[in-house]
Parts: C-alpha cells; sequence; structure tokens
C-alpha cells in the first residue's frame, strides 16, 4: 500500500508532469486562461488517463510482448480511438457532461501527457494496479497545475505589466516561478 | 490559399513563422530535452527527419487518402517515421537514447509535425512540401539549440560539453532543472517582444 501511495504522490507534486516534465503544456498554455475551464479540462484528462492506462496494461501483458516494435505505433492508434470512443458513449450517455467538456475531449489525443503516461508506464514496468495509482497521480497532478496556473492568469489579469510581457512570456515566467515551487517537493524523496 | 514561391516554402518556417517562437507549437520536446546543445541537436535532427519523411509521403499519397480519416492516417504515418527514428538512435547512439528518453517517442505528438501534414503537405506537390519541412525542421532546431546554448552556457559554463569559463565559474544550476526551461524560454519571447516594438516604433515615427 505505501509502495501505491509513493506512486500517486511522486506522479502527482514530485515529478508533476507538467511543471517538471513538460508533458502536456499545449493544454496548459492554452486552456489556463479560467479556473472553471481548467477544472474541466482537468477532469477530462484524469478520465482519459485512467482509461489509456487500463488499456495499456492489457496491450503490454498480452500484445507487445511479441512485437515490441510496434509499440509507439500501437500506442497511438489505442488513444486515438479510445478518446473516440469515451467522446460517443459521454454523448449518449450524458448530454450535459459531454455539452460541459466540449472541445476538450476530442484536443486530448494530441496531448502528450497521455502518451507520455503510456510510455513511462511501460519503461518503469507498472502492473496493473501500480499503473492506476501512476495515472490517478498524473491527472491530480495536472490538475493541480492547471487550477494553479489559471487562478494566477486571472488575477493577473487586473495587473498592469509591461507591454512587451503581456501574453505568452508572462506565462511562460509565472510556470517558471511555478515550477520553481515544485522542486521544493523534490525534498519529500531524501526525507522518507 | 495564396500562392507561394519555392523560396517562401523554404524561408517562412525559419523564421518569420517559427514554430517555437512564434506560433508556440512543439513546447514539450523544446522545454524538456534542451539542458545542453548536444541534446538539442540530436532532438532537432530527430523531428527533422520525421518531418521531412511524414511531410514527402503525405504529399505523394495525398490522392490515396480520404478526407474522413485524413488525421488517423497522418499520425499513422508519422509514428512509423518515429518508430525509425527512435530504433535508429537506439542502436547508433545508445548515450543520447537514453537521455532523450520517452522524448524520442513523444515526437508524435508533437503538434508542429501534424501542422504542417494538415495545412501544407496535404495540399502541395512533393517538391514543395519538402522545403516547408525543411525550413520548418530548420526553425525548429534554431529554437532548440539557442535554448539549449543559453541553458547549457549559464547552467553548466560550458558549450558542447566544452568548459568555457574555467573552474572558477559557479554555474546556474536552476538553468539545466525544469524552471531553466519556462525562464529561459520566456526570456527569449521578452526580448522578441521588446524588439518587434522597437521596430514598430521606428517605422511609425
Amino acid at each position: 500500500m505505501g509502495e501505491l501511495v509513493w506512486i500517486f504522490l511522486s506522479a502527482m507534486v514530485i515529478n508533476n508532469f507538467t511543471l517538471a516534465l513538460f508533458l502536456g503544456l499545449c493544454p496548459f498554455m492554452g486552456v489556463s486562461a479560467r479556473v472553471e475551464t481548467a477544472l474541466r479540462m482537468g477532469a477530462a484528462n484524469i478520465f482519459v488517463l485512467v482509461i489509456t492506462s487500463v488499456t495499456v496494461s492489457f496491450l503490454n501483458a498480452f500484445i507487445l510482448e511479441q512485437a515490441p516494435y510496434l509499440r509507439i505505433i500501437s500506442f497511438i492508434v489505442v488513444i486515438a480511438s479510445l478518446v473516440q470512443i469515451v467522446e460517443t458513449v459521454i454523448k449518449k450517455v450524458s448530454p450535459t457532461l459531454f455539452r460541459e467538456l466540449g472541445i476538450y475531449l476530442p484536443l486530448i489525443t494530441t496531448n502528450c501527457a497521455i502518451l507520455g503516461l503510456a510510455i513511462f508506464q511501460t519503461n518503469r514496468g507498472y502492473d496493473f494496479i501500480e499503473g492506476l495509482a501512476f495515472a490517478l497521480g498524473a491527472g491530480a497532478g495536472l490538475t493541480l497545475a492547471l487550477v494553479l496556473m489559471a487562478s494566477i492568469r486571472e488575477e493577473s489579469e487586473l495587473a498592469s505589466v509591461p507591454s512587451i510581457a503581456r501574453g505568452m512570456g508572462l506565462v511562460l515566467i509565472i510556470a517558471g516561478s511555478l515550477s520553481l515551487c515544485f522542486m521544493g517537493f523534490a525534498g519529500l524523496l531524501s526525507s522518507s | 490559399m495564396k500562392e507561394t514561391t519555392g523560396q517562401e516554402d523554404l524561408l517562412r518556417g525559419i523564421w518569420r513563422e517559427n514554430p517555437v517562437l512564434i506560433q508556440m507549437l512543439g513546447l514539450c520536446p523544446a522545454l524538456a530535452v534542451t539542458n545542453n546543445v548536444e541534446n538539442s541537436l540530436a532532438m532537432a535532427l530527430a523531428t527533422l527527419f520525421v518531418l521531412v519523411g511524414s511531410s514527402l509521403l503525405v504529399s505523394l499519397c495525398k490522392r490515396f487518402i480520404p478526407g474522413e480519416i485524413r488525421i488517423s492516417v497522418y499520425i499513422l504515418i508519422i509514428a512509423t517515421f518515429v518508430t525509425v527514428a527512435d530504433l535508429t538512435l537506439q542502436a547508433v547512439v545508445p548515450e543520447i537514447h537514453k537521455a532523450l528518453g520517452a522524448f524520442i517517442a513523444l515526437i508524435v505528438v508533437n503538434c508542429m509535425i501534424l501542422g504542417r501534414q494538415e495545412a501544407f503537405a496535404s495540399k502541395r506537390p512533393p517538391g514543395r512540401a519538402l522545403l516547408d519541412a525543411l525550413g520548418t525542421g530548420a526553425g525548429f532546431a534554431i529554437a532548440l539549440v539557442m535554448l539549449g546554448a543559453v541553458r547549457e552556457i549559464l547552467g553548466s559554463g560550458s558549450f558542447l560539453g566544452v568548459s568555457l569559463f574555467g573552474p572558477s565559474y559557479e554555474p546556474w544550476i536552476v538553468m539545466i532543472l525544469p524552471p531553466g526551461g519556462f525562464l529561459t524560454l520566456g526570456a527569449l519571447l521578452l526580448c522578441l517582444a521588446w524588439w518587434q516594438e522597437r521596430q514598430e516604433v521606428k517605422v511609425s515615427g
């Protein structure tokens, strides 16, 4: 059990996907202007991450033993079709949720956090349960980073920044400072 | 889509529509692997190879790709070239492959590559697609090497592994850690915006 908690915490804060590993930067830059959209994007991400992790566990266990060179291709095909299936199912089962997620659901296909999770999980040889903890931690970390960023950006709208810093320059500097803060969590490694 | 000359196709991606610095595409690898110049170069070359290969193939096969499933076909083509690059690097330069880690495989989801297929290669003859891919790939390489150079010089006091300032230099460790990536790109964008603003003042004043 302690092992699982450790995998979860490590993926969430110590090796935060966005701020330490630079995965999923596109949504981080693109949809972090409002806290509410950031939360929804985070929820959609957690959902797809968990399903991907489960599928990848099965792929690794039963198919890729025989053909390791097909790894990248099969992962990306599986992720693209999974996102498509999830989209269709949600649309049928809960139209309200579908409307709330909107455009963010299909965009998740090209989010490198998802493929990154599949590859890390394989490289580290996580089994089914460990993979699940890893996916939940990664998703929670992504959501945390998105929401923090969105909160700061909402506040900074009222600040008068120099004209050259408006736009992406400022967002990147804020991300840098956030990333610095998250480095503090590396201290958990030595204290445990 | 307006007509362009071959020279424009080649030069556009290098500066005016630079994928990283202007269009903000392909940021994940641009920040993740640029903690020294060597890794940046390897990443840039691998991306250039994938971009050129898939642009050429997409442009050659555009008649046979049905419109409804074109995105999936592009992704499959890109994934094939990435697998080739991944296995080649692993066989030829295992140390660099290890340093880049999962980011070679993640070239598949580099939105810059998919963007070029959808916006350019699928509509133009192979020669033009090749020029465009070379230009965009070179622009990506320039941005990566710029980031890698700044981070390596400040963060380890060296360039391509050669020490620059001697043993008395105190390296800024933060520059080779993740925050350094965000801060360096942020600073570059600020310089760029400052320069553009000055140009505009010159033109209008």
